[in-house]
């Protein structure tokens, strides 16, 4: 294989990862922006998606199924997030480590949950044969370069996402309303913003999308019960990069770390470079510990 | 609880760890050392997530340093290293000559002061490394939480090193004795008894000193203790310094008594696990650090040897059960005044919530 067409390879792997992380980091970076908490149980909405969509292929097979499939998980991961808000996230939000502590279980529940109903071992979820191909590249300096549809389908889906949640939060009044609490929740109120509302509609927009990601993930390799566990570390570290709440911090965010974690892996085993990306975070917030974008501020406890 | 009571419990429950090996049969006793090591590492995790404000959810990385430190030791104790002895995993992962990093370990005492030191000094350099830039609350736990991952696939990927998925078991002596006797193992339980002493008071002593002073006014409000002119990060750092080390020393002891140290026992489930103890238990109360790890623990040894798949339900209703109703832990109950403590807290959180806005 040419040098240069397995390096942009890797490059397009590092983007088609990145926009995995998105989905996933999306709704904890928004949600973390408006009340400052963490949802642990992130990871399982993941799961929830991947799981969905395994059932809407059972009732809707077909080619067009996924397609089915992507609606149903966003709003069912959408209504049980919705729900965890409602129970368990508002009731701690006032103590942010309590809160990841009770996610923490209620992640804990959801995984046995699915480990009772579908088996620990997991269930596949065939890509329709439309995402069956790969775009190979034979001649020119990029031959040998594949293109998984799969991979593709990924990308584009990303893009979609962000561009429909980039409209929604700059060009409507909803969007207006949540960018207003997450500058000055006090003052929001004061002028009749129903911040508790809000706070509920971010957090199950975020889990609906957490939820269309999982149908996605169902794509690439089984659904297990733990499936969500292994994205979720790395969409926290975009969390942590991304800075408060930003749309722009999170993508830049996750395509540093798709992309970091992507080209580290031509030298390094998977296991080394999992270290490697935690030491580049650690060394990144000495330089900017307050990640990518920061929202200019005036109050002293971030 | 009156005055008096107070050290009526305290004296008995002293006297009790003390004669449990003669009181209870051999398994229990090999439970209740395994669990009272655990106890050692909880009683960091009240140092710096109730008293520090630090929420870890990486113990178990330090727990996993001090563990593998001594089981390190322990796999070359009785090898001839000159004429080329390897521990047997290494024979069997086709590893040519003992990795340098391994020598160092076949000295007990350089390993019992690894055991100590370099979760201890790991422990520090990390947190200072965070704490410095002014990273702290629910960044940190999720930085922790990365680094519990990386650390336990690590050590799963490196088997030819560190006997990956299985870790480093089956060992025999240590100082020439043998450690697998029932005689044996009430020693080591004594040992693992006056740690947990020695720790409990060594951590009163070290929270009514001006230091623990000091560590709450960082957890409570820490620009204004910038404010006052004082630099929080030094206490934290050292916090968590110590209950890296007590950490290290609970993983040892622990390793001692299971006679297994693996990376099941240190990646992110249990190292969030450890937290939990602490939640039950009491996160400001030193003995409810103790109190909660023996509980869960036995609870969950009944539980999941009966019912596998009910534990891990049991263990996530803990987790949102105890944190949403009792901030305070079991200990917490016992506390004189607990009911205006408990309203006291509530308003506090509160304002603190409305300044964070």
């Amino acid at each position: 294989m040419h040098e240069s067409a397995f390096l942009l390879g890797q490059v397009f792997n590092g983007f088609s990862v990145a926009s995995l992380f998105i989905l996933a980091a999306l709704g904890l970076a928004l949600s973390f922006g408006l009340m400052r908490v963490i949802n642990m149980a992130h990871g399982e909405m993941l799961m929830l998606g991947g799981y969905l969509a395994y059932m809407t292929l059972q009732i809707v097979p077909g080619p067009l199924g996924i397609l089915v499939a992507m609606p149903v998980a966003f709003v069912g991961a959408g209504i049980v997030g919705g729900f965890l808000e409602f129970a368990v996230i508002h009731r701690l939000s006032a103590r942010p480590l309590d809160t990841l502590l009770a996610t923490w279980g209620v992640s804990l529940v959801l995984q046995q949950a699915a480990r009772n109903m579908f088996g620990a071992i997991g269930v596949e979820v065939t890509a329709p044969t439309w995402l069956n191909h790969t775009v190979s590249i034979h001649s020119g300096f990029l031959s040998g370069l594949d293109l998984p549809d799969t991979r593709i389908f990924i990308l584009i889906v990303a893009a979609i996402v962000l561009g429909l949640i980039a409209a929604l939060l700059n060009k409507t009044r909803l969007g207006l309303y949540v960018r207003a609490v997450n500058q000055d929740r006090p003052t929001a109120a004061a002028m009749g913003v129903n911040a508790r509302l809000i706070d509920l509609a971010v957090f199950a927009l975020g889990t609906g999308v957490a939820g269309l990601a999982g149908v996605i993930l169902a794509l690439l390799g089984p659904v297990t019960p733990t499936v969500g566990q292994s994205y979720i570390v790395p969409a926290f570290l975009v969390v942590i990069l991304g800075g408060l709440g930003s749309l722009v911090g999170t993508t830049i965010a996750s395509l540093i770390i798709g992309l970091f974690t992507a080209l580290i892996e031509i030298f390094v085993d998977v296991s080394v470079a999992q270290v490697l990306l935690l030491v580049f975070v650690i060394l990144f917030i000495q330089i900017r510990p307050q990640g990518v974008i920061t929202v200019r501020t005036r109050a002293l406890e971030g | 609880m009156t005055f008096q009571k107070k050290y009526i419990f305290a004296a008995a429950a002293i006297l009790f760890g003390a004669l449990a090996p003669f009181i209870i049969n051999p398994y229990e006793l090999s439970l209740l050392g395994r669990f009272l090591a655990l106890s050692i590492l909880a009683m960091g995790i009240m140092l710096t997530w109730g008293e520090a404000g630090i929420l870890s959810l990486g113990q178990g990385v330090f727990f996993g340093l001090g563990g593998y430190a001594l089981a390190m030791h322990l796999k070359l104790e009785g090898l001839n290293l000159a004429n080329g002895d390897m521990p047997d995993f290494m024979v069997w992962s086709g590893v040519s000559a003992l990795p340098g990093f391994w020598y160092p370990f076949a000295n007990p005492y350089f390993s019992l002061a690894c055991v100590v030191i370099v979760p201890g000094a790991f422990a520090a350099a990390f947190s200072w490394l965070v704490f410095r830039r002014r990273v702290g609350g629910v960044y940190f736990a999720l930085i922790t939480q990365a680094l519990a991952l990386a650390f336990s696939t690590l050590l799963i990927s490196q088997q030819a090193y560190t006997g990956g998925f299985n870790g480093l078991t089956d060992y025999s002596t240590m100082f020439g004795i043998d450690i697998t006797t029932e005689y044996a193992a009430r020693y080591i339980y004594w040992i693992t008894f006056l740690f947990v002493v020695a720790v409990y008071f060594f951590l009163r002593w070290l929270l009514a000193s001006r230091y623990g002073v000091m560590l709450r006014a960082t957890r409570d409000g820490e620009n204004r203790v910038r404010f006052l002119g004082h630099d929080p990060v030094p206490y934290k750092v050292v916090a968590f310094g110590i209950a890296g080390a007590l950490a290290g020393i609970g993983g040892a002891l622990f390793t001692l008594h299971a006679g297994v140290v693996s990376p099941a026992l240190v990646g992110v489930v249990p190292s969030i696990e450890m937290v939990v103890w602490v939640a039950v238990g009491g996160r400001n109360i030193l003995w409810g650090a103790i109190a909660g790890t023996l509980l869960v623990n036995f609870a969950k040894d009944q539980i999941s040897s009966a019912f596998p798949s009910l534990w891990l339900y049991g263990l996530g209703a803990l987790f949102i059960l105890a944190v949403s109703f009792l901030p305070a832990g079991i200990a917490g109950l016992f506390r004189p005044g607990s009911g205006e403590e408990r309203v006291m807290r509530r308003i506090l959180s509160r304002r603190k919530l409305s300044t964070a806005e």
